[in-house]
C-alpha cells in the first residue's frame, strides 16, 4: 500500500477522489504504472513490460504557480501546468507512477524533464525532429531498444517478441474504434460536441486496460449513432469547424465550449486529440521494434521540421468533414506552433479557400472575452457566407 | 420594416448609439463614457432614446453588448464595425482599422462581408487606453495631446506594455524631455503597433479606413498614412461605426445607405 501525499487532506473532493481511484486501481491491478506525457510514447513497450500507462496532467491552471518557482513564467502553460502539478504532489497519477517516459520533443518539454528527473526515474527518449532522414529512423530504433531495456531494468522484467506483439495488436484495435469515434464528426450534422469528443479522448487515457477502453469509445459510438438516426439525420448543420495546432483539453472551456455556445459545431480535431495521433497502425507483418518506430515517428506534430504532413491532413481532413471555417489554437510560448501559424493561414486560407481564426492564448481567464469575441465574429463571418 | 433601426455599441470607455431611418439617414447620434456599469450605461441610453425604441429594431454590440436587455440581437463589433465603415465610407472592399478602447482590430472586408480580422492579443499596447493613460501621466487631455504631439519629434518609447511604458514617459518628463517631444512618442508609439498589426493582413491594394474614437486625432491619422504608405481615410462619424453597422444589421437595411 502506498502513502497518500502530506497534504492530502487540504485537497479538494474531486482531487481526493482522483487520489484515491488510481490507488485503488493499481492496488487491484497488482501492476507498475508509467507516467507518460505525449503521444510519441510507444506505450506499447509499456504494457509488453506488464505495466499500465497513464496520461499525466497539464490541462489546469493549478499548477503554473507553483512551477514558475522553477521554471521561467514565460513557458508554456501545458509544460508549467505538467511540472507544478507533478512537483506538489497534485497529480495523482505522477504521485503514484513508478517511472516517468518522455520524449525529447520540443526545447520547453526536454528541460523540464531534465529537473522532472530528480522527482522521479524519468526516461527521456531522443526524438528525431527530421522524420524522411533514414538516419533519424535508425536513432529512434535504438530508442525502441534503449526504451526496452530501461522498463526492464525498472520492473526486473523481460519483453518477450510474442508480449511486445500481442500489445500491438491490442492498441492498434483501440487506435481503429476511436478513428471510427472520430469519424461520427463525419456526419452531417454531427451528433456529437467537440467538446465531449475532446473529453472522451482525455477520459479514455485514465482507463488502464485496453479491452475497458475499447469498450467505452465503442458503447458511447454507438449511442451517437442512434442519436443521429433519431434526431439530427436530414437537418440542417451549423458551420462546420475544425480545430488545429496545440492540444487544447486546458483551454477547452473557452474555445470548444464557447464555438459551440455560439452556435457552430466542432467536428474534427487536427491536434493531439484527433487522428494525427492515432490513424497510423503499426503494422503488425514486420519486426515489431521496426514498426513501431516507424509508426511513431510518423506523428506530424510541429516539432517535426520540415513537417509537409500536418499540411496533408488538414487539407484531407477538410474535404473529409465538410469543414467550413478552421480555428487554430496555439499556446503562450509554444514555438513550434506558433511559427508554423504562417504557414498553415497561408495554406488553408489562400490555397483552400477556407476562413481560419487563430488564438493564441493560455491557461488564465483573463482572455477569455476577447475569445469569445473573436469566435462570435468568425461565427458570424461564416454564417453570411454561408447563408 | 420598422420605422427606425437603432445600434447601441457599448464599448469599454465609450458608449455610442444611432437612430437610422430606413433610408439610412441618421436620426440620432449619442456618446457617453460607458463608466463602471455597462447595464447603467443601457439604461441611460434607452432613456434618452425613448421616443424611438418602441418603434425600432435594436440591435447591441461592443464588449457590454451583453447588457442591453431591450435588444433584438447582439452582434460582435467586428461584423458592426465592417458594416458601419462600409456604409460611412461608399466602399464594399475596404480594409478597416479600429482603434479602440482595449483592443484593436483589423479588419478586411471583400463585398460588404467580412473576409479576415485580427485583434490585438490581450495587451493594452496600441489601443486608446495606452493614449488615455499617458495623457494622463502628461496631465493632459487626450485632445491637447494630439496639439502637442504635431509640434513634436525625436523621442520614442520602446516598452511593448503600458505599465512600463507609462515609467518610460515619467522617466523623459524626469529628464526634462520637452513635453510635445513625449506626446509625439506615444503617437508614434500607437503608429507603430497598429500597423505592424494591420500589415499582416492589409492586401497590396484598396482603401484603408480609420474607425473608432480616435478619427477625430488628425496627428495619428496622418502617421498612420505615413507608416503604411497610403492615404487612410477618416470621417466624422468614424467613432459611430460599430453603432452605425448595429443599427443597418437590426433593421435588415441595404448597405448601400446613402450619408
Amino acid at each position: 500500500m502506498q502513502d497518500l501525499p502530506k497534504r492530502f487532506e487540504t485537497y479538494s473532493e474531486a482531487r481526493r477522489n482522483g487520489f484515491l481511484k488510481i490507488r485503488d486501481l493499481k492496488e487491484q491491478a497488482g501492476k507498475h504504472v508509467v507516467g507518460i506525457f505525449c503521444s510519441y510514447t510507444p506505450v506499447e513497450l509499456i504494457t509488453a513490460a506488464g505495466a499500465v500507462y497513464v496520461s499525466l496532467c497539464g490541462s489546469s491552471e493549478d499548477g503554473i504557480a507553483e512551477a514558475e518557482k522553477y521554471l521561467p513564467n514565460n513557458y508554456c502553460p501545458l509544460i508549467k501546468s505538467s511540472y507544478g502539478l507533478a512537483v506538489s504532489d497534485s497529480c495523482p497519477y505522477f504521485y503514484f507512477s513508478d517511472m516517468i517516459v518522455a520524449e525529447t520533443t520540443c526545447d520547453g518539454k526536454k528541460k523540464m524533464y531534465e529537473l522532472m528527473g530528480r522527482l522521479k526515474p524519468t526516461h527521456v527518449m531522443a526524438l528525431p525532429h527530421n522524420p524522411s532522414l533514414e538516419s533519424s529512423e535508425n536513432l529512434w530504433l535504438s530508442e525502441m531498444y534503449r526504451l526496452k531495456e530501461a522498463l526492464e531494468s525498472q520492473f526486473n522484467v523481460a519483453i518477450t517478441e510474442e508480449d511486445l506483439k500481442a500489445a500491438i495488436h491490442q492498441k492498434n484495435l483501440e487506435r481503429q474504434a476511436m478513428v471510427k469515434l472520430y469519424e461520427i464528426g463525419k456526419l452531417k450534422p454531427s451528433p456529437i460536441r467537440g467538446y465531449e469528443l475532446n473529453d472522451i479522448v482525455s477520459a479514455s487515457s485514465f482507463i488502464f486496460t485496453g479491452e475497458e477502453r475499447l469498450a467505452l469509445i465503442e458503447e458511447r459510438r454507438q449511442q451517437l449513432i442512434a442519436d443521429y438516426e433519431t434526431n439530427y439525420k436530414g437537418k440542417a448543420s451549423p458551420p462546420r469547424i475544425l480545430i488545429t495546432g496545440c492540444p487544447v483539453t486546458g483551454v477547452s472551456d473557452k474555445v470548444l465550449k464557447e464555438i459551440e455556445l455560439q452556435g457552430a459545431n466542432v467536428v474534427a480535431f487536427e491536434n493531439c486529440s484527433g487522428p494525427r495521433t492515432q490513424s497510423d497502425l503499426v503494422d503488425e507483418t514486420i519486426d515489431p521494434y521496426k514498426a513501431l518506430a516507424k509508426r511513431y515517428l510518423g506523428i506530424s506534430c510541429s516539432v517535426m521540421s520540415p513537417n509537409p504532413k500536418r499540411l496533408e491532413t488538414l487539407a484531407s481532413m477538410i474535404e473529409e468533414y465538410q469543414i467550413d471555417g478552421v480555428v487554430e489554437v496555439v499556446l503562450h510560448c509554444c514555438h513550434t506552433f506558433a511559427a508554423e501559424s504562417f504557414g498553415v493561414k497561408e495554406f488553408v486560407r489562400d490555397k483552400l479557400g477556407i476562413p481560419i481564426l487563430s488564438i493564441t492564448t493560455d491557461y488564465s481567464k483573463g482572455d477569455s472575452g476577447q475569445i469569445a469575441t473573436r469566435i462570435g465574429a468568425f461565427i458570424e463571418m461564416l454564417q453570411l457566407n454561408l447563408g | 420594416m420598422k420605422q427606425y433601426a437603432v445600434g447601441i455599441d457599448i464599448g469599454s470607455t465609450c458608449a455610442k448609439a444611432v437612430v437610422l431611418e430606413p433610408s439610412g439617414n441618421i436620426v440620432r447620434r449619442l456618446v457617453q463614457p460607458t463608466g463602471w456599469s455597462s447595464a447603467d450605461t443601457a439604461q441611460q441610453i434607452q432613456t434618452q432614446l425613448s421616443e424611438f425604441i418602441p418603434q425600432a429594431d435594436i440591435a447591441a454590440t461592443g464588449y457590454g453588448r451583453v447588457c442591453v436587455p431591450y435588444a433584438h440581437k447582439q452582434i460582435t463589433e467586428i461584423t458592426c464595425h465592417a458594416r458601419g465603415a462600409c456604409a460611412l465610407y461608399g466602399e464594399q472592399t475596404l480594409t478597416v482599422i479600429d482603434i479602440g478602447g482595449q483592443d484593436t482590430k483589423i479588419i478586411r472586408v471583400e463585398d460588404g462581408r467580412v473576409a479576415d480580422f485580427l485583434m490585438n492579443d490581450k495587451c493594452s499596447a496600441g489601443t486608446g487606453r495606452f493614449l488615455d493613460v499617458m495623457a494622463g501621466t502628461l496631465g493632459l487631455a487626450p485632445e491637447e495631446l494630439y496639439a502637442l504631439a504635431a509640434r513634436g519629434s525625436g523621442v520614442h518609447i520602446s516598452s511593448m506594455c503600458t505599465v512600463f511604458a507609462e515609467s518610460e514617459v515619467v522617466s523623459l518628463i524626469g529628464s526634462g524631455e520637452e513635453k510635445e517631444n513625449i506626446a509625439y512618442a506615444v503617437v508614434d508609439s500607437i503608429v507603430t503597433k497598429v500597423a505592424a498589426q494591420a500589415a499582416r493582413l492589409l492586401p497590396t491594394e484598396g482603401p484603408v479606413c480609420l474607425t473608432g474614437g480616435l478619427c477625430q486625432a488628425q496627428v495619428l491619422v496622418d502617421a498612420l498614412s505615413g507608416v503604411l504608405k497610403r492615404p487612410v481615410l477618416t470621417c466624422p462619424d468614424g467613432r459611430y461605426a460599430g453603432a452605425m453597422g448595429a443599427a443597418i444589421l437590426a433593421g435588415g437595411f441595404s448597405s448601400g445607405l446613402s450619408r
